[in-house]
């Protein structure tokens, strides 16, 4: 049996791999050693150095960067939190209130943004907003990535939810909980880990967002990954480089958490 | 029975589900301070019943009423029951002392009084030194236990009890069926037991309500149950029976006269038949005695023999083909009769008992 899943049977399995680990992991390496380039160009080796990364905090550009990245974080965690809490109570919904008329189109209606290619929505919604006359740039931002961000928190938080068992209410119910009180009580705890997960996963996504941002903001209003873009429109320097390397290891760090989030949850469910 | 004697009063309760009915009509009266078991195999309605009783099923037309009370249109939170869940349901995020402090905390204890309670019914269960412990570090027992506590704890006026020893082991199973039984002595309320296990029914029960397809067969303390069923059903889903088809030729002063395969004639009490007709009569496997051929109430040839350690079960086979079972103790004094051998069968009169078609 053994021998029959053994991945190595598999002809090209190895040049496979391999192919794919480069073309994905290769790009992110490079820009990761040469953040740490002592010369201004991004193509030849200078000698070590941390220069680029003082660059970024002090350097000319340092103030433009700085205000794209409190607006980066103020949207992401925002909008992360808004999105969290209309997925979770959309995942209560879901697989608590039985069936009802229209469950599937909700479902549908909740996972679409997933679905539909981005620049639609990003042309959809800029012409929404200059429909309604709504141009306040970072309101703007911060409304869109509420709306894509709910899939992405839905997703852990309803993966979570289906896996406990509507027993517990029931219990608490039947111990003279009120159905608010179970809700609180027990329904909230147990789901703790998936919603911690989502909004994880919801803030990451925020915060890396280029394209709806771009149609959406106002003018003058920039989120890291508009102003890494603008900047780069006037020649790559390696400064950009240290800023993505440091957006990488947020990334990485986010997304582990979320992962090992939904770990211990899980464990903690099959144990009992 | 006066009303003021009465826990739980259930009284013509339906319950469908679309066009399918799990509840026929039941009406029963359940006594305050009696161990009563619901029982029957699965979909017969019996864990419907008590999920009604509890609230978390709404019944489709008919009263339960609590110590007089109406209680059937009140959500679960609002009635003073509590139940033993099947698989616990323990809270898994709260420790023992706060699974089992939770119902009080809900119905207006102050925290020293839970508190003080909750040591109280863990000591009573047995677990007074693991109350700082998640469930997930207990055995199933023990969660059992605890379960048991946390269902105890807020003095409920009936305890309900959705097959709660079904994941246990067997040894284990055995010693709680003692404790429980205790348990509820020692609290004098009622406790109201769902089981499909006939023998765990019978060994804690004072009263048994046998049921199938949503209908109550009957009801009766374990002695009646077993030894006088009213059917067909009950006596074939009670312990191990025979059951002869026999033609009844006349009933007179509560007693028939029949005919038994093979042809003799036999009399035993009327019981639910009125008149001569076709009827079944069930004999316990361990009511029958052996003895020589010809000299009994029937004749037969032994087919098989099974050890099963206290008694010896055969098998054996009518004239007629048909099959019976017979027990026999296993004492030194038993004589086993080989296989392929003739025997004659003694029914006793007394446990012998007529059913209608």
């Amino acid at each position: 049996m053994a021998s029959k899943t053994d991945l190595r049977r598999f002809p090209g399995f190895l040049t496979v791999t391999i192919v794919c680990l480069v073309v994905l992991y290769a790009p992110l390496i490079v820009v990761a050693v040469y953040s740490f380039n002592a010369s201004t160009s991004i193509t030849k080796w200078g000698g070590t150095s941390l220069a680029w990364y003082v660059d970024v905090f002090t350097g000319p550009e340092a103030p433009k960067f700085q205000q794209a990245a409190i607006n980066s974080l103020v949207i992401a965690i925002t909008a992360a939190i808004a999105a969290t809490i209309i997925a979770t109570l959309a995942s209560v919904a879901m697989t608590r209130a039985g069936r009802f008329r229209g469950k599937t189109l909700s479902f549908a209606l909740i996972s679409l943004p997933l679905m539909v290619p981005e620049v639609v929505t990003a042309v959809a919604s800029l012409v929404f907003f200059t429909a309604i006359g709504f141009t306040s740039g970072l309101t703007t931002i911060l409304i869109a990535h509420i709306v894509f961000c709910i899939p992405f928190a839905y997703l852990p938080i309803s993966a979570r939810m289906q896996s406990i068992p509507d027993l517990y209410e029931q219990a608490a119910m039947d111990l003279y909980a009120t159905p608010r009180e179970a809700f609180k009580l027990v329904l909230l705890p147990l789901m703790t880990p998936g919603i911690l997960s989502g909004f994880l996963l919801a803030f990451i996504i925020s915060l890396d967002d280029f394209l709806i941002t771009n149609f959406v903001k106002g003018a003058g209003v920039e989120t890291l990954p508009t102003a890494i873009f603008g900047s780069v429109k006037q020649g790559i320097k390696p400064n950009i480089m240290a800023i993505s390397t440091l957006m990488l290891i947020v990334s990485v760090i986010f997304v582990s958490l979320s992962w090992l989030i939904g770990r211990t949850g899980q464990d903690k469910n099959q144990k009992t | 029975m006066t009303s003021a004697e009465i826990a739980v009063d259930i009284e013509n309760v339906v319950k469908r589900y679309g066009s399918f009915t799990a509840l026929h009509g039941v009406s029963l009266s359940i006594c305050e301070n009696e161990f009563f078991t619901l029982l029957g195999p699965s979909g017969c309605g019996k864990t419907t019943l008590l999920r009604s009783i509890a609230g978390f099923e709404e019944v489709s037309s008919g009263t339960i009423r609590l110590k007089g009370e109406d209680i059937t249109g009140l959500p679960p939170h609002k009635r003073p029951v509590n139940t033993v869940f099947q698989q616990y349901a323990l809270f898994p995020h709260m420790t023992v002392t706060d699974n089992v402090m939770f119902g009080m905390l809900r119905s207006g204890w102050s925290k020293t009084d839970a508190a003080q309670r909750a040591n109280q019914v863990l000591e009573m269960v047995q677990l007074g030194g693991f109350a700082a412990r998640k469930p997930a570090q207990l055995s199933g027992g023990q969660q059992q236990r605890v379960a048991l506590a946390r269902a105890l704890a807020p003095r409920p006026a009936v305890l309900l009890l959705d097959e709660p020893l079904s994941a246990l082991d067997l040894k284990l199973r055995q010693a709680v069926r003692v404790e429980l039984k205790s348990l509820q002595r020692e609290t004098g309320i009622a406790f109201i037991f769902v089981t499909h296990d006939q023998e765990e029914a019978l060994t804690m029960s004072d009263r048994i309500a046998v049921m199938s397809n949503g209908e109550v067969q009957q009801i009766g303390a374990p002695p009646d149950i077993y030894e006088s069923p009213v059917n067909r059903f009950v006596a074939d889903f009670i312990g191990e029976t025979n059951l002869l088809d026999v033609d009844v030729h006349s009933v007179s002063d509560g007693m028939a006269t029949l005919s038994l395969p093979g042809g003799h004639g036999f009399t035993c009490p009327a019981a639910a038949m009125r008149g001569a007709g076709k009827g079944h009569l069930s004999v316990r496997p361990e009511r029958i005695a052996l003895c020589a051929e010809g000299a009994g109430d029937l004749d037969a040839t032994v087919t098989g023999r099974v050890y099963l350690g206290t008694d010896i079960q055969l098998h054996v086979r009518l004239a007629d083909d048909e099959a019976m079972t017979v027990r026999l103790q296993n004492s030194e004094t038993t004589i086993v009769p080989e296989e392929g051998s003739a025997v004659g069968l003694k029914l006793e009169v007394g446990a012998a008992r007529l059913l209608a078609d």
